[in-house]
C-alpha cells in the first residue's frame, strides 16, 4: 500500500472565464433583441449541476407573428432582391465570425446541453462554421445544382430544432435557407436555447439586414405558433416522429412545404470478418456519442454469432474505460443527460429492459451526485419484439442481438418503421455494398459511424422523415424549382 | 354475334374481379350502356398492396438496362393493339383523330421513359467531397410501394404518367384508373401482362377515387401516394391520413403533358453511403 500507482485521470477542465452568458436573453426579431409580448421568461439549466444558466424569453403567438412579419419584410424588401453573390458574402462572413468565437460557442454548448467539451469543440462547432462556409458558396451557383430549372427561394421559412445538437441543427437549418434566398424564423429547443441566442449576436455582428434571421425561444406552444402561422411558406423540423406526424396533420391542406428529420432506431451490424477493434470503437461511437442523444445513433447492435462472445468481451472492456462526468473536462467521454425529463425517459426504458429479464451490463462507476447522469448501458439478447429494440430511447442504451446469415440480418435491420441510418462492419468489399444497398436508410456508414459533413446529404426513409439536409440534395428543400 | 369483354382488374399479374362483387356502369355520351366495370374495394387494394410489396424488391434489383427494355417492350406490344385502344376511346365519344393523337402520345411517353431507366441515377447522384478521409456518395433509391390516383380525364397519357415514372425508378405501384376511362386501363393491363413486366409490379384497380383515396392514404405499408386532379377537401383529408406512416404525398392538379425526370425523382429516396479511405502515405487520397 501507499506505493500503488493511481491510474485515474487528473481533472482537465476547459476554462470558462472567457465565456459571456447574460442573466437574461430576449427574442431576436427584426435585427433587435426585444422583450416577449407576455413578459414571460423560462430558465435554462446546466444539466451537469442543475444550476440556472440564464433566463430566456418565452415567445407566444404574438411574438411569432412579429418575427414572421419581420422575416417577410426582409424577404420582400432586401434578401430576395439581393444577388446571390452578395448573400453569399454575408454567409461567408458569418462562418468566419463563428470560427473566431468557436471556443466560446463550444463551452456554452457543453454548459447548456451537457455534451462533452471534446465533442462540442471538435465536432459540433467546427461543423457549424463548415456548414455556413459550404452553403455560402452555393448562393450564386444554384442554377448549376439544378440543370434545366430556374431555382427561386420559397419565402419565409419556419424552422424548429431539437436539443441534441443545438447550434449544429441551427446551422443545418439556417445556412441552406439563407443561401437559397429565404428568410428565417427559427425556434431553438426549450432546454438548449443559449448558443442560438449567441448566434443571433454574431448574425448582428456580421451585419445581416434586419429580419433575415429571427430567433424565437420558447416551448412547444411557440413551435405550434410557427407551424400554424399562415405567413410561413415552409416548415423545416428536426425532432421526434410523434411531433413530426402532428406537423404533417397541422399543415395538411395548406400550401406550406415541409421537410422533416425525425427519429431513428439504426441497426449497426458487425460481421465475423470485421476488424474487431475498429468495430468496437464504432459501436461505442455509434451509441455513446452525445450520450446517445442522436437520431441516427446505432442503437440496435447486430453481431454475427461466431464472434459474439469475443466482441462482447472487448465491448465491455472498452466501456469500462469510458469516462462519464463533467462535460467541461477534456477527458470526458460521456457527459450529462440533457434534461431531467429525458433522464426519466431513459431510466424507464432501462427499467423495462430489466423487467423483461434481459441481461444488462453497466460499468461500475460513481456518477456525480448533482445533475442528470446515466451510465453507458448494454442489453443482451434483446428480442425483435422488445420495446428496447423497437422504440427510440435517445440515450446511452444499446439493444444487442445476434444473427447467423446475411439475409437474416437484413430482414431484421429493415424490420422497423424508422429508416434514418445504419452501420455495417466487414472487411469484405462486396459484402459492404450488398448491405449498403439493401439497408433501408438515408445514411449508411460502412466501417465507420456517426460521421457528418456539410457536403453530405442527411435524412431519412419511412417514418424517419423526408427531405435531405446538406450537399446538393439538401438545397432542394429551400427552393422552388420551375 | 359479337363476344363482349368482361373488364376485370389487374392484381399480382392476374385478372380477378373485385372481391366485393360491386360494379359501376359505363355509358357513352348518348347514355347508352358500354360496359360494366369493377368497383374495387378496400380488400382489393390491400391484395394489390401485398402483391406490389412482394414484387418490388426483385423489380428494383433488375438491372437498369433490363427495366429499360421491359418498358420499351410495353410500347412495342401496345403499338400492335392500336386499333383496340382507339376503338375503346371512340366508343366513349372521342373522334378518331383525337383518339389517335392520345394513343401516339402514349407510345411516345413510354419510349421516353424507357430511356430514363439507366440515366436518372447518373443525373441525380453525387460524390460528395467530405473533409474527412472518406469516400462518400449519394444515390437515389426507390421509395418502395407507391399508390396512385390517376387523373379522371386521362385515358392513356394520364394513366401512364401515373405509374410509368414510378416503375422506371424501381418502385411497385397500385394505380386507381380513371372511372370514365377504365376500359383503356384494363386493356393497358392486358398489354402489361404480355410485356415481360413481372406480376405485381403494376397493379391496376378500377373504382371510385373518393372511396379508395382515403384507404390508400391510411394503409401503413404504402410508402408514397401520388394524386392527379383530386379536389382540395379530399386532398386535405388524405394529407392528414398520410401522417400515420409519414407517407410521401405528391399532389398534381393536372396531367403533366410531357414526360419528366421530376415525376421519377419524386418517388426516390436519397441514400448517402460513407466508407473510410486508408490514409497511410503523406500524399493522402480523397475523391
Amino acid at each position: 500500500m501507499g506505493n500503488q500507482t493511481n491510474w485515474n485521470w487528473d481533472p482537465a477542465p476547459e476554462s470558462t472565464d472567457h465565456v459571456k452568458i447574460k442573466e437574461q436573453y430576449q427574442l431576436f426579431i427584426g435585427g433587435r433583441f426585444v422583450k416577449p409580448a407576455n413578459g414571460e421568461y423560462f430558465e435554462t439549466v446546466n444539466p451537469a449541476n442543475e444550476k440556472v444558466l440564464a433566463k430566456v424569453a418565452l415567445a407566444d403567438a404574438a411574438d411569432v407573428d412579429k418575427a414572421v412579419k419581420a422575416a417577410r419584410k426582409a424577404y420582400s424588401n432586401v434578401w430576395s432582391k439581393m444577388s446571390g453573390a452578395e448573400r453569399g458574402k454575408y454567409i461567408f462572413r458569418l462562418a468566419r465570425l463563428i470560427q473566431e468565437r468557436a471556443r466560446e460557442f463550444a463551452v456554452i454548448e457543453s454548459l447548456d446541453g451537457g455534451k462533452p467539451i471534446r465533442e462540442s469543440r471538435d465536432v459540433d462547432i467546427p461543423l457549424v462554421s463548415a456548414h455556413f462556409f459550404y452553403h455560402a458558396g452555393w448562393a450564386d451557383k444554384l442554377e448549376y445544382a439544378f440543370p434545366n430549372k430556374k431555382p427561386s427561394p420559397i419565402g419565409v421559412v419556419g424552422q424548429i430544432i431539437p436539443w441534441n445538437f443545438p447550434l449544429l441543427m441551427a446551422a443545418w437549418k439556417i445556412a441552406p435557407a439563407l443561401a437559397c434566398g429565404n428568410t428565417v424564423v427559427l425556434k431553438p429547443a426549450e432546454s438548449t436555447p443559449l448558443t442560438a441566442l449567441k448566434l443571433a449576436e454574431v448574425i448582428k455582428d456580421a451585419g445581416f439586414p434586419d429580419g433575415v434571421v429571427n430567433i424565437v425561444t420558447g416551448d412547444g406552444g411557440t413551435g405550434e405558433a410557427i407551424v400554424n402561422h399562415p405567413g410561413i411558406d415552409k416548415i423545416a423540423f428536426t425532432g421526434s416522429t410523434e411531433v413530426g406526424k402532428k406537423i404533417i396533420r397541422a399543415t395538411a391542406g395548406t400550401n406550406k412545404k415541409l421537410t422533416l428529420e425525425l427519429g431513428g432506431k439504426a441497426a449497426n451490424i458487425v460481421f465475423e470478418d470485421a476488424a474487431l477493434d475498429q468495430a468496437v470503437d464504432g459501436i461505442v461511437e455509434g451509441i455513446y456519442f452525445n450520450q446517445g442523444h442522436v437520431c441516427c445513433a446505432g442503437s440496435r447492435l447486430f453481431v454475427q454469432e461466431g464472434i459474439a462472445e469475443k466482441l462482447f468481451r472487448r465491448l465491455k472492456h472498452r466501456i469500462n474505460q469510458l469516462i462519464v462526468g463533467d462535460p467541461l473536462d477534456k477527458n470526458t467521454d460521456i457527459g450529462a443527460i440533457n434534461s431531467k425529463g429525458q433522464l426519466k425517459t431513459i431510466q424507464a426504458y432501462i427499467k423495462q429492459g430489466k423487467k423483461e429479464g434481459l441481461e444488462m451490463f453497466q460499468p461500475e462507476i460513481a456518477l456525480p451526485k448533482k445533475g442528470y447522469w446515466c451510465a453507458p448501458t448494454l442489453f443482451f439478447d434483446v428480442a425483435q419484439s422488445s420495446v428496447l429494440a423497437k422504440e427510440e430511447i435517445f440515450g446511452p442504451v444499446l439493444a444487442i442481438q445476434t444473427f447467423r446469415t446475411v439475409d437474416e440480418v437484413i430482414a431484421k435491420a429493415n424490420n422497423t418503421p424508422y429508416g434514418l441510418s445504419a452501420g455495417v462492419w466487414t472487411d469484405k468489399g462486396s459484402k459492404v455494398f450488398n448491405l449498403t444497398s439493401q439497408l433501408k436508410a438515408g445514411v449508411v456508414w460502412a466501417n465507420t459511424y456517426n460521421k457528418f459533413d456539410p457536403t453530405s446529404p442527411f435524412g431519412g426513409y419511412k417514418e424517419s422523415g423526408f427531405g435531405r439536409e446538406g450537399g446538393v440534395h439538401g438545397l432542394e428543400a429551400y427552393l422552388n424549382l420551375n | 354475334m359479337e363476344v363482349m369483354k368482361t373488364y376485370k382488374m389487374f392484381i399480382g399479374g392476374a385478372f380477378p374481379r373485385t372481391e366485393s362483387g360491386r360494379y359501376y356502369e359505363l355509358t357513352n355520351p348518348k347514355g347508352e350502356f358500354v360496359a360494366n366495370i369493377c368497383r374495387g374495394s378496400r380488400k382489393d387494394f390491400r391484395n394489390a398492396a401485398v402483391a406490389a410489396r412482394a414484387a418490388q424488391k426483385s423489380w428494383a434489383g433488375k438491372s437498369a438496362y433490363n427495366r429499360s427494355q421491359i418498358i420499351y417492350r410495353i410500347a412495342e406490344i401496345m403499338q400492335q393493339r392500336k386499333s383496340q385502344f382507339v376503338e375503346e376511346l371512340t366508343k366513349l365519344g372521342y373522334t378518331a383523330a383525337k383518339a389517335n393523337k392520345e394513343f401516339d402520345a402514349a407510345i411516345d411517353l413510354l419510349v421516353y421513359y424507357a430511356g430514363w431507366c439507366d440515366k436518372y441515377v447518373q443525373v441525380s447522384s453525387a460524390v460528395n467531397p467530405v473533409a474527412s478521409s472518406h469516400f462518400n456518395f449519394s444515390i437515389p433509391e426507390p421509395t418502395g410501394l407507391v399508390s396512385v390516383i390517376a387523373h379522371q380525364d386521362g385515358p392513356l397519357v394520364g394513366l401512364l404518367q401515373a405509374f410509368v415514372p414510378a416503375i422506371v425508378g424501381g418502385n411497385a405501384v397500385v394505380v386507381l384508373a380513371s372511372e370514365k376511362y377504365a376500359m383503356s386501363a384494363v386493356s393497358l393491363a392486358e398489354v402489361l401482362a404480355t410485356s415481360d413486366v413481372p406480376g405485381g409490379v403494376v397493379n391496376i384497380l378500377t373504382g371510385f377515387a373518393s372511396e379508395l383515396a382515403p384507404i390508400m392514404a391510411s394503409h401503413m405499408d404504402v410508402n408514397a401516394l401520388v394524386t392527379f386532379g383530386l379536389d382540395r377537401p379530399l386532398i386535405t383529408s388524405i394529407a392528414e391520413a398520410c401522417a400515420d406512416s409519414v407517407k410521401r404525398l405528391r399532389i398534381h392538379p393536372d396531367i403533366p403533358t410531357k414526360g419528366s425526370l421530376d415525376l421519377i425523382m419524386e418517388l426516390q429516396e436519397i441514400k448517402t453511403t460513407w466508407h473510410p479511405i486508408e490514409k497511410i502515405s503523406s500524399s493522402g487520397s480523397a475523391y
